[in-house]
């Protein structure tokens, strides 16, 4: 293969190492500040939802940006071998908290999902997020067009997803269960799994809907059955989106005016500064608003592509697209689910919502997808050293 | 680097792909966020404003009973309540072993709880205990934030201080029935524990004392509680209703009539206002506002001397020998007889087979008109009756407020009944004999009055023949507004002077000259008078071998046979002013058991009347 020696001469960055100056010159301030500017729209919002009470939720909010601000330039900073060698390292640590949080795990919110290790209540589910994207980078990094396209080959990686996911699951957390397995599928799919494979895929998981239904819990079937028609129990399990809804399309075009929200203020609104938060916003600053905050969203999946497509490695790549993915489908899930498109499952809107372990775990995947554009002339081998 | 620039090139198309569905997916948010945020913007924002303004109604004070000096008699005391909504807490019982430290809830009242929240929805509040003292509900408001699902709530509640005291006329309030709410579109009736007038002046003034209802619109939070205050429509309270009734007196008379079932009443006689109407033995009109046990209901219902009927309006005797009077009249005025026509009783009378007998066994001999009301001769009006025929009994006494109803502002009243030929045909097909009509000339068979029509009947013979009708209401309430009630031209009985006053004299002798049935009972003190009426209705049938050996004395009989005594009065014997009628049920003779109830209320109404005449005359 033939290296390019015009970007060599240009900008010098597919040498195999590079120095700190090199890579702070190369940062991606467009993505930091559209990062920055979501999150803004997350400290307003934690300051509407507390009733103009900066202390309540949005100076804490702040605080971890900050803190994941600094994870995010020192993951970045880090030569993207170093995360394509520690894949599975990571990987392994987040299935032996997923089974930790199984055994010792304290009760949260009826599931199983936190572990508390003294300073910090981490969720093993988070983790995973990210060392899955990592973990089947790494693993399609080397493979060939044909190694692809043999089934055996598939296999490991199914397993890696499977098995977290069915940890997940077992939680049981659908929302994550369903992220997990989402990017996962488009990993499979920029990776250069054949399209028919996903055909039969499609097809197989439909058969196996009426076996899955059994394995639900019930507040999941709930949840599901509420979804397909949320009026038949408006003060019952569907309040929760039928408020959603009403605080929505009462907001209208231009929406009821910043901290003027009443569903919000007055409480018919439920989980407001959390997965809720989207709602609220909409009903303050109508669709207007609604619009420009997807827009800002639709702009950082924007830049998670150009990155993408502009990364040497398949490694690179894949990472970036996946984490990218990963967000996109925080964001969609989340929003979809308060206009009630799918079901309540419990997806925060990320950067957005109130909550630290989403907030910290989005950071460091902005942080490997800034990595990825530093480095993203730097030719990788096939584990991961400089050539092979 | 193996095949980079194929697999770049792959995943370059993928992505496009993936971009390509993503793209897809966030149009359908921006045309879901442009549906519910345009298309059915006008919908949620109703919905939404549905769900922050709360209407709730004020609801009014009802009106007030005063009595005619402005004595309160049913007033509204403020109802503390504990509710409690099911769905804003995870579990009843943990808040019922939370507010059970604070305030006492007995396992009856948790379980009616438990009842209600398994049949209601779980937003309807449940009413917890009600009628709290202000220290509990101060302690339930301390600790509302620790208490999920308790709600307080002000109310207002009907007390009734005097108790027992006039409860009749007052009747009482209860919360509608579904009868009630039929026809009725008074949203206040749905108001929780709204409650209307169920019997006496509540009832029947009901309309006015409710008063209109206001609005209160709150904005309030997803738990109910209200934030702000939004716009207050004042409603109007209830008119307050004061009765012709003095209280003293009417104390005194049910005093006085003490444990007998009886019923008294007084009027003035020239504007038809009661002054007095008694009737025990009573009952406690509070106790239909707690709320009756099944206990206390069943004794009400099933005591024989009922306590719950007002005897003055609905219970119904044979008025015995006060019907004499109208016999008199009805004679008089249709010149069947003179007022000197003698005759000779020898204590009984034949009628064909039948023999009448008088209730003095040896006769009274020789009797006029005067003498035979003095004596209550019941063979002199035998006699007379025979002369003037039962249709013509009928039609006088129909003038003097009997037969029918005296159209008392009261509900309930029961109609009395004078038989006629025509009502006999009628009534029971078949034709009227001989004998019924000399029954009937002694206030005995078919007729029925009660105190009320006697009493009435009394105050029209005294007034001077005009058709007086009594009210309980001093101001006579239209729907809407209180109009002072001015004394009406009465009708004329037509009757003339010369008859009134002969019977009058008959009945000042009853009860001041010796001899008279009622001298025993005559008032002695200065300055005061009575002239009255005996009457004592026989309830059984006397048999002939009754006769033969001696006719029982009332107090050998068991009380539901013994005789009803009744008595009938005006006073002063000058220019009267009040009419009375006491009925002692099953008491015995009128002259021994009912006369001297009669004389002491009189004596109390005039000694009233004297002190206010007195105190009028110092200032």
């Amino acid at each position: 293969m033939m290296l390019r020696p015009t970007s060599r001469l240009s900008s010098g960055l597919n040498k195999t190492e590079m120095g700190w100056r090199d890579k702070i010159w190369q940062i991606n301030w467009g993505l930091i500040a559209l990062i920055t500017a979501v999150a803004c729209v997350g400290f307003l919002t934690l300051y509407s939802a507390a009733r103009g009470q900066i202390e309540v939720w949005a100076l804490k909010q702040m605080l971890r940006f900050a803190l994941g601000m600094v994870i995010l330039f020192i993951v970045a900073m880090i030569d993207i071998r170093f995360w394509m060698r520690q894949a599975y390292t990571l990987y392994l640590f987040a299935m032996v908290l997923l089974v930790a949080v199984q055994v010792r795990g304290t009760i949260g919110m009826g599931a199983q999902r936190w572990i508390d290790l003294g300073f910090i209540q981490i969720q093993p589910s988070e983790i995973m997020k990210i060392a899955l994207v990592l973990t089947l980078a790494r693993y399609f990094h080397g493979a060939t067009y044909q190694e692809v396209g043999r089934p055996l080959f598939l296999i490991p990686p199914l397993i890696m997803v499977l098995a977290p996911v069915g940890l997940v699951l077992k939680q049981p957390d659908l929302g994550t269960g369903m992220m997990l397995m989402m990017s996962s599928g488009a990993m499979f799919f920029l990776a250069g799994v054949r399209l028919w494979k996903f055909g039969v895929l499609i097809a197989g998981g439909l058969a196996v809907v009426p076996v899955a239904w059994n394995f639900l819990h019930d507040y999941q079937r709930k949840r599901l059955v509420i979804f397909l028609n949320p009026d038949e129990d408006p003060l019952g399990a569907g309040y929760h989106i039928t408020q959603s809804k009403i605080a929505l399309g009462s907001g209208g075009l231009l929406g009821k005016g910043f901290m003027q929200g009443t569903q919000s203020r007055l409480d018919f609104l439920p989980e407001k500064q959390t997965d809720f938060i989207f709602t609220m916003f909409a009903e303050e600053w109508g669709m207007i608003g609604g619009l420009v905050l997807l827009v800002l969203y639709v702009l950082l999946v924007a830049y998670g592509y150009a990155i993408a497509l502009r990364c040497r490695s398949q490694f690179g790549r894949l990472v970036a697209l996946g984490i990218t993915t990963t967000f996109f489908l925080y964001f969609f899930i989340n929003t979809a689910m308060v206009m009630g498109l799918v079901p309540v499952v419990g997806v925060p809107l990320p950067l957005i919502s109130y909550g630290g372990t989403s907030m910290l775990s989005l950071l460091f995947g902005f942080g490997l997808v800034m990595s990825a554009y530093i480095h993203r002339d730097l030719p990788i081998g096939r584990r991961g050293s400089h050539e092979d | 680097m193996y095949h980079d620039n194929d697999r770049s090139k792959l995943f370059s198309r993928r992505a496009l792909m993936l971009g390509g569905g993503q793209t897809v997916l966030v149009g359908a948010l921006a045309a879901r966020m442009y549906y519910l945020q345009v298309l059915e913007a006008e919908k949620f924002r109703l919905q939404a404003e549905g769900n922050r303004v709360s209407n709730t109604m004020i609801v009014p004070q009802r009106g007030l009973i005063l009595d005619r000096n402005g004595t309160a008699m049913a007033v509204n005391r403020h109802n503390y309540r504990v509710l409690l909504v099911p769905e804003r807490t995870n579990s009843i019982d943990y808040t019922l072993d939370l507010l059970g430290q604070i305030i006492p809830l007995s396992e009856g009242d948790r379980a009616r709880i438990h009842k209600d929240a398994r049949r209601r929805r779980s937003f309807v509040p449940i009413l917890v205990r009600e009628n709290l003292s202000w220290e509990e509900i101060a302690h339930v408001e301390v600790n509302a934030r620790d208490l999920p699902g308790v709600e307080i709530d002000v109310g207002q509640m009907r007390f009734y201080p005097l108790e027992s005291l006039g409860a009749h006329i007052l009747g009482y309030v209860a919360t509608p029935s579904e009868a009630d709410l039929q026809g009725e579109h008074d949203p206040l009736l749905e108001q929780p524990g709204f409650r209307i007038g169920r019997a006496g002046v509540e009832r029947i003034y009901d309309l006015a004392m409710r008063g209109k209802s206001g609005t209160l619109k709150t904005e309030v939070n997803a738990v109910g509680r209200v934030i702000k205050q939004l716009e207050r429509a004042e409603g109007e309270p209830g008119v307050n209703l004061a009765l012709t009734l003095d209280l003293r007196l009417q104390e005194y008379a049910a005093q006085r009539l003490g444990d007998e079932s009886a019923a008294a009443v007084v009027m003035d006689i020239h504007t038809g206002e009661v002054l007095v109407m008694a009737s025990t033995p009573s009952f406690d009109p509070n106790a239909f506002n707690r709320g009756l046990t099944g206990n206390e209901w069943s004794d009400l219902s099933t005591n024989p001397r009922s306590p719950l009927t007002n005897k003055v309006i609905a219970g119904t005797f044979a008025p015995g020998s006060t019907f004499k009077l109208m016999v008199a009249l009805a004679a008089l005025e249709s010149n069947t007889i003179t007022p000197d026509l003698h005759v000779f009783c020898p204590g009984h009378m034949q009628l064909g087979s039948i023999k009448f007998h008088c209730w003095k066994k040896g006769g009274h001999g020789s009797m006029d008109l005067v003498n035979g009301l003095k004596n209550s001769c019941d063979v002199y009006f035998y006699e007379v009756a025979r002369r003037v025929g039962v249709d013509r009994i009928h039609e006088m006494a129909l003038r003097f407020g009997l037969n029918g109803l005296t159209g008392i502002d009261l509900p309930g009243e029961k109609p009395g009944l004078i038989p006629s030929r025509a009502w006999k045909r009628a009534a029971m097909g078949q034709a009227w004999f001989p004998g019924e009509t000399l029954v009937n000339g002694i206030g005995q068979g078919y007729c029925l009055a009660t105190p009320m029509q006697l009493c009435t009947m009394v105050a029209r013979v005294a007034n001077g023949g005009f058709a007086v009708t009594p009210h309980v209401a001093r101001d006579r309430i239209v729907r809407e507004e209180a109009q002072a009630r001015t004394v009406p031209q009465w009708p004329s009985c037509e009757v003339s002077h010369q008859s009134l006053t002969l019977v009058r004299r008959g009945m000042y002798a009853v009860s001041n000259e010796p001899g008279g049935t009622a001298y025993r009972a005559r008032i002695t003190q200065e300055h005061m008078e009575l002239s009255g009426k005996t009457g004592s209705a026989q309830v059984r049938r006397i048999s002939m071998h009754e006769r033969d050996t001696g006719v029982k004395k009332n107090d050998e009989l068991p009380w539901k046979e013994r005789d009803h005594a009744l008595f009938v009065a005006y006073a002063p014997e000058e220019a009267p002013r009040w009419a009375i009628a006491v009925v002692v049920e099953h008491g015995g003779g009128g002259s021994v058991v009912a006369a001297p109830i009669a004389r002491d209320i009189m004596i109390e109404v005039q000694k009233r009347e004297l002190a206010r005449v007195v105190g009028e005359g110092r200032t």
